[in-house]
């Protein structure tokens, strides 16, 4: 990978994917879920919603996807032609789930198949681009191995490969590596934004971690809970390629702290955790 | 019949799972003293077992209509094997055609039951009823609305071993994983997709533990149901020789017939078993066999 050449992205957010006007969930138990939110999410950018559990930050990726509808506003595919492939399902979204979700009857290659699979792509067209899925997590050498063969971190691994398979122009991360331990999880967030500025894709990231939000992102939307809603919005700024440099900088200080603040200023008075 | 086991487990040190942390370890193989062990031990008792009996029928000279001694058996299954192969080479048919129209009409079914909670609440009652009834109870009812008597024996052969399939299956298919669900959905598959490349897999290890269940009732059910078409059974299975052998007290050759179905209700057990451990041997929880 040729780091050093790539632009970051970040820099400039070109047209907004997908925009959510005034989305509200409502589960039929009668929980509010998420609360008028509004968010435009521009191609190429990083964007984390980050905050507690049940401030509907899941739910907003689900719906995103497509897995349930909103109770009220609407997700606007700006794109008629995008909109059409998200309803499908097809091509322009791809998911990565908080547990590896892989089918363990089916080893690696057939796992990140799957997707071109049901679009009835023959194994042996879509061996090309599933290698090359798998080359980019770097696991491509255990594309026969079953999934119970695998560490925790490469199963994630494998689940991200599927999810890029399709090379999907949005990709959403429901807290992706929250249950690996610190030093996978860091090797992998490190991957993970390689990737990212190497490809220039678009991806909303949950996370219940300030650091990693700032770490990652160039824009962190700080959520709260009951009612889940959108309390304050971030910008990183800080340049491309990030490593243990920014890590470690005063800079990376500052953003987590004034993260750390939003988020405590909404949990406040109300809650008592 | 002992070592039925063994294939299974011979088969399972070879494909032993690597750890969960450590990706493609090396097979651990179970030590060549251990595998010696594993047939030994069940030859040897079985062999003790044989030589008490063979003991206690000369030492106190019990007749040979009360219980016979092995050897008398072994010659009673050679000398009367025409009639005894007949009878064997019949029940079998019955177990298996009852056995595979089970497995068909379990899995169809249970697809069916899942795919619409109105169908499963229409039918999952006369489901119930069909298993808790006993079969000998209805045995004769069926006798008489059947064309034949095989169709009678078919039948109700095929009423017990019928709903282990199904309700396993039935679990099965209720249990996939919810996330494997809604990424199906997320990549747009159709109900087809779903079906073939997720419920049924996801599904694959209940099945077969019903199959095993099934495999053995299915005989159960068929020497049943020929006791209870009795004198009617001219079709002459295992369980109505063994009920002539009685009424003649022709007793080493009721053993020697007990003796045949006794080994088909193993070999149906080792080869059920068997085939589940092959489909599951690569992923399965159940076909792991853990160091620690």
């Amino acid at each position: 990978m040729s780091l050093a050449t790539s632009s970051p992205p970040s820099a400039a957010p070109g047209r907004p994917i997908v925009r959510l006007e005034h989305v509200s969930k409502t589960f039929s138990n009668g929980t509010i879920a998420l609360k008028d939110m509004s968010l435009s999410i521009g191609a190429g950018e990083f964007i984390s919603l980050l905050g507690p559990s049940g401030c509907g930050k899941s739910t907003a990726l689900r719906m995103l996807a497509g897995l349930g509808e909103p109770s009220s506003g609407k997700i606007v595919w700006p794109d008629a032609a995008e909109k059409a492939a998200a309803d499908k399902g097809e091509g322009e979204i791809g998911f990565v789930f908080q547990e590896p979700t892989l089918m363990p009857w089916a080893t690696v290659f057939k796992n990140v198949w799957l997707p071109l699979r049901l679009k009835g792509i023959s194994q042996a067209a879509a061996r090309p681009r599933v290698m090359e899925a798998l080359e980019m997590v770097g696991l491509d050498k255990f594309a026969d191995s079953y999934p119970r063969e695998l560490s925790g971190g490469m199963k994630m691994r494998v689940s991200i490969a599927r999810a890029l398979v399709t090379r999907p122009r949005i990709l959403l991360m429901d807290e992706p590596f929250a249950a690996l331990d610190e030093i996978t999880r860091q090797k992998l967030n490190d991957d993970l934004l390689r990737l990212w500025e190497q490809f220039g894709w678009t991806i909303v990231f949950v996370t219940h971690s300030v650091f990693e939000s700032v770490y990652l992102s160039s824009r962190i939307v700080v959520m709260a809970a009951r009612p889940g809603r959108v309390i304050d919005e971030i910008a990183v700024d800080a340049p491309h390629p990030r490593g243990i440099g920014f890590r470690t900088s005063q800079a990376y200080g500052d953003y987590c702290r004034r993260a750390s603040e939003s988020l405590l200023s909404a949990i406040g008075a109300a809650d008592h955790l | 019949m002992t070592s039925i086991d063994q294939g299974p487990v011979a088969a399972q040190a070879v494909h032993e799972a690597a750890h969960q942390d450590t990706a493609a370890a090396p097979a651990p193989t179970m030590p060549v003293s251990e595998r010696i062990l594993r047939v030994l031990i069940p030859l040897v008792m079985l062999a003790m077992l044989i030589g008490l009996w063979a003991w206690y029928v000369a030492a106190y000279n019990i007749p040979k209509y009360i219980l016979p001694g092995p050897d008398l058996v072994v010659q009673s299954l050679i000398k009367d094997w025409p009639i005894l192969g007949m009878a064997l080479l019949v029940t079998l048919k019955i177990t298996f055609a009852a056995l595979a129209i089970a497995l068909v009409g379990g899995v169809a079914l249970a697809i069916l039951l899942t795919s619409s909670k109105w169908v499963e609440l229409a039918l999952s009652p006369y489901m119930v009823i069909l298993q808790v009834t006993p079969v000998v109870a209805i045995a004769p009812l069926i006798l008489i609305y059947a064309p034949s008597t095989q169709a009678a024996l078919l039948i109700c052969a095929w009423i017990v071993a019928f709903f282990p399939v199904l309700s396993n299956t039935t679990q099965g298919l209720k249990s996939t994983d919810h996330n494997l669900l809604n990424l199906f959905e997320l990549y747009g598959a159709s109900r087809w997709q779903t079906m073939i490349h997720l419920k049924l897999p996801a599904a694959l290890p209940y099945f077969l533990a019903g199959l095993r269940i099934a495999g053995g009732l299915a005989l159960i059910a068929a020497v049943v149901a020929e006791f209870a078409a009795g004198s009617a059974g001219a079709g002459s299975g295992l369980a109505f020789r063994l009920l002539e052998s009685q009424y003649r007290l022709n007793i080493p050759r009721l053993f020697a017939a007990l003796i045949l179905l006794c080994a088909t209700g193993v070999v149906i057990y080792g080869v059920t078993s068997l085939i589940s451990h092959l489909a599951l041997r690569r992923w399965h929880e159940s076909a792991i066999r853990r160091e620690n």
